[in-house]
């Protein structure tokens, strides 16, 4: 095993659900050491996931929700009831040790605590603190609620995903908890350079609308400097390429049912090869060799390649495009990318952990894979308090009987 | 002073490439995007300012290359090549998509490259990543979203209708944010190791990843997700969780109340809107307040219990087809009730919560005598601020500042 990318950051996690948890992962598989904080008294639901389907087994409860297990992989976790003074005193001593503290409640919520970023400074001079909400920390919608369909809809995603004439498709998950997560292990990240140049921390103030909107730039100048709006007929059609230069490219059907097929001709050449493949009458229709012609007639362009597809097993069409260097590729089913996909394995996409009630599970990997410091995934998440002997005990040096005294006290 | 002040990126100008650049620049980098003669061909991709193609007028290249220098360079010629190393030994971050074995085969690859620089951070952004038996297949943004997952989640009920791909390239963007996560921890192990090292991002993994239950739900329980109208894919149908408002436009009702102080500022509402009449479920919203919490377990044990919780759902949905999106969205909100407008794009830069945050910026181009509205940087840092420093650059604009001293 190689070295670890992170292995002297601490991070004091108050983070839950996907886009915080979510964060927070990345980092522990480069080898952070995470400490993730519960709350003893509710045990933890405050993270609906903790209980949340889907389950493994027929057993249900607390330490038996699969999210909460795949997002939570390679943290500590420990217990602290924030509403005694004794557990506020703890927090404060791990505060003095971390590099990070993060977490992703509503806007507020960690200042009414205590532990506002002034409060967290006072405690140590150069801490970083991110936070992560759907609107933000500050601004008119400040107190609104979000989760991922909401930040979704407000930063512009759900309307445009989908075809003409209907509802919005929107994105069929949390989308932007993925994604906000991401954000946010960006913002983390970034804030520790900063602080590795200059020795000061910071707060840095996530928003998951806000990071929605800032993945649909050229929608928004198309509107700003052009004043075209999205709303528009034909509009959106999110099949289609959105830069004008790739006809066909669209999703058609193939036997069978609910079977698909992705197809994108990037320049001329392709078309013509692709053409020449079907080898009908309809492809050497006046036009269709340029980009220009194709885009002017590609709704009748569209019927017909899907009428030919209809014909084709999704596989087998696709394998024979790529063999012609179109790009093509079947939609792919749940259970195809990742029980049936020589790529997916080849990249050890989807590591195995043993979980102390679950039982071995099958997690998300990691996408990209570093030569030095690869990350690693071999410790599942953590059951409630699991790891307060080691963090109170090693971490903070409190003695046995005085761990015992917290717990006893309902601290921990 | 951005977060990533001094540290300098240079960045081979691609699809996959471009938002890792751009993140890097809004992060204070300094990020020196690559071109080949004549231009990079992003800047054939519309849309145009005024509709009008050219080199200058992609604004699909103004968005993607803000805060960044541009430098044209032949990779193709070996003066060019000379030119690139030289660049590179000055350079902390190499960023690049090209096919697997392109840099390669011209010389300038992460072994070569080491050689002149060897605390370099390479990475490299392909379709499959650069090993294993998918890597040299063809692909766009549309055919990986396909073949990882998110286009099967996305669409609508009715499944004789194709599955949907969610606009704007997301599956570059999402290689794009990883590459982002993963130069930077790279960049902080060589601060500790004096180390580089080479990153090989994945597009068709990072998109498999980004999936949510579609994938969890299969690693662990086995059961498959089924694409639902404008909400998660679920493995069995669940209610809608879209409205069309009185303004035809959208509002996403997305958990509907599950708590006492929920339903009862729903039943208020109700009242104070005169709509109690025309909904007989009423009283059910009165029993809500009775309930500690609702949840999915609850509603799928206990009938009364699902009754209840239904009858939230129809009352936000009644609501909202009786105002307008923002109407609905204000309102349902400012009651502590969590929904969201269906916004455009362009809605986004006109609100008034994402101005005052400053979300929306205005970047000057002295070129064209204007300053235009663009999305701002979503990290908000307040001790570094992230920000657009500068417009996209013009072709080969800083050839004499960048390579000038290199000669």
């Amino acid at each position: 095993m190689g070295a670890s990318a992170l292995g002297h950051v601490r991070i004091c996690d108050f983070t839950g659900q996907l886009a915080g948890a979510g964060a927070t992962r990345h980092l522990a598989a480069f080898g952070a050491q995470v400490i993730r904080i519960e709350d003893p008294v509710r045990k933890g639901r405050w993270d609906i996931l903790r209980g949340s389907p889907p389950f493994k087994d027929e057993r249900r409860g607390n330490e038996f929700g699969a999210a909460f297990q795949n997002h939570n992989v390679g943290k500590l976790g420990i217990t602290i009831d924030m509403r005694t003074d004794r557990g506020r005193e703890l927090l404060t001593e791990l505060v003095r040790v971390s590099d990070v503290v993060t977490e992703n409640f509503a806007a507020g919520v960690v200042e009414r605590m205590g532990f506002g970023y002034e409060r967290l400074r006072a405690i140590k001079a150069d801490i970083i603190y991110v936070s992560n909400c759907g609107f933000g920390q500050t601004g008119p919608y400040s107190g609104f609620k979000s989760w991922g369909p909401i930040a979704q809809a407000v930063g512009g995603l759900t309307l445009t995903s989908g075809l003409p004439d209907m509802p919005p498709a929107g994105w069929g998950y949390s989308y932007m908890d993925h994604h906000g997560g991401y954000f946010m292990t960006v913002g983390i990240l970034a804030a520790l350079c900063h602080r590795l140049q200059t020795g000061e921390g910071q707060w840095v103030d996530m928003s998951c609308t806000e990071a929605a909107a800032a993945l649909l730039g050229p929608a928004v100048l198309d509107y700003t400097v052009n004043g075209r709006p999205t709303r528009r007929e034909g509009s959106p059609n999110s099949n289609r390429d959105a830069t004008g230069t790739m006809v066909p490219h669209g999703i058609y059907a193939t036997t069978g049912t609910d079977n698909w097929i992705a197809i994108s001709c990037r320049e001329d050449r392709e078309w013509a090869v692709l053409a020449a493949e079907i080898d009908e009458g309809w492809t050497t229709t006046d036009g269709l060799q340029t980009v220009a012609g194709r885009l002017a007639r590609q709704d009748v362009l569209d019927a017909e390649l899907d009428r030919w597809t209809r014909g084709h097993d999704r596989h087998e069409l696709a394998a024979r495009l790529q063999t012609l260097g179109i790009p093509a590729a079947a939609v792919a089913r749940p259970s195809e990318r990742m029980d049936h996909d020589p790529a997916t394995e080849a990249w050890g996409l989807w590591p195995t952990v043993d979980h102390a009630a679950m039982g071995e599970v099958r997690v998300d990997g990691m996408p990209v894979h570093l030569s030095e410091t690869d990350w690693v995934i071999d410790r599942a998440a953590p059951l409630l308090g699991a790891d307060n002997d080691f963090v109170f005990g090693e971490i903070l040096g409190l003695s046995e009987a005085e761990i015992a005294d917290l717990r006893d006290e309902g601290v921990i | 002073m951005g977060a990533l002040s001094g540290w300098r990126v240079v960045e081979l100008s691609s699809d996959g490439a471009a938002f890792a650049g751009k993140l890097l620049a809004e992060l204070g980098a300094d990020v020196i995007v690559v071109e080949p003669p004549g231009g990079s061909p992003q800047r054939g991709y519309g849309p145009f300012l005024h509709d009008t193609p050219g080199p200058e007028n992609s604004l699909h290249w103004w968005h993607y290359n803000t805060s960044k220098r541009g430098v044209v360079i032949d990779l193709e010629s070996e003066e060019g090549r000379d030119t690139f190393r030289r660049l590179v030994t000055g350079a902390d971050v190499v960023l690049e998509a090209e096919r697997p074995d392109r840099l390669a085969s011209l010389g300038i690859d992460y072994a070569d490259l080491c050689t002149v620089r060897p605390d370099l951070v390479h990475c490299s952004i392909t379709p499959f990543g650069r090993r294993g038996p998918r890597h040299d297949e063809q692909a766009t943004d549309l055919t990986v979203l396909a073949g990882a997952g998110p286009v099967w989640s996305c669409g609508y009920d009715d499944h004789t209708v194709p599955p949907v791909r969610g606009a704007g390239n997301q599956g570059y963007q999402t290689a794009g944010v990883w590459a982002a996560m993963s130069v930077l921890t790279a960049l902080l192990y060589r601060a500790e190791s004096s180390k580089g090292q080479h990153l090989d991002v994945s597009m068709h993994a990072a998109s498999n990843v980004t999936t949510e239950m579609a994938t969890y739900g299969w690693l662990v329980a086995r059961r498959e997700v089924q694409r639902q109208t404008g909400r998660h894919a679920a493995p069995r149908p669940t209610g809608d969780t879209q409205v069309v408002c009185a303004d035809g436009r959208f509002l996403n009702t997305g958990v509907p109340p599950r708590k006492p102080i929920e339903f009862k500022a729903l039943y208020e509402w109700l009242v104070e809107l005169e709509l109690t009449e025309e909904f007989p479920l009423a009283v059910l919203l009165e029993m809500g307040g009775h309930y500690e919490h609702i949840g999915i377990a609850e509603i799928e044990e206990d009938p009364m219990i699902g009754e209840v919780f239904g009858a939230g759902r129809d009352a936000v949905a009644l609501i909202a087809s009786r105002l307008s999106a923002s109407e609905a969205f204000l309102g349902f909100q400012r009651r502590g009730l969590p929904v969201g407008a269906v916004f455009a794009p362009e809605d986004i830069v006109q609100d008034p919560h994402f101005i005052a945050r400053g979300f929306p910026v205005q970047v000057h181009h002295e070129d064209l005598e204007r300053s235009f509205t663009y999305p701002g940087a979503a990290i908000r840092m307040n001790g570094s601020p992230a920000s657009i420093s500068s417009r996209a650059p013009h072709v080969g604009e800083h050839n004499a500042e960048v390579l000038g001293p290199l000669a």
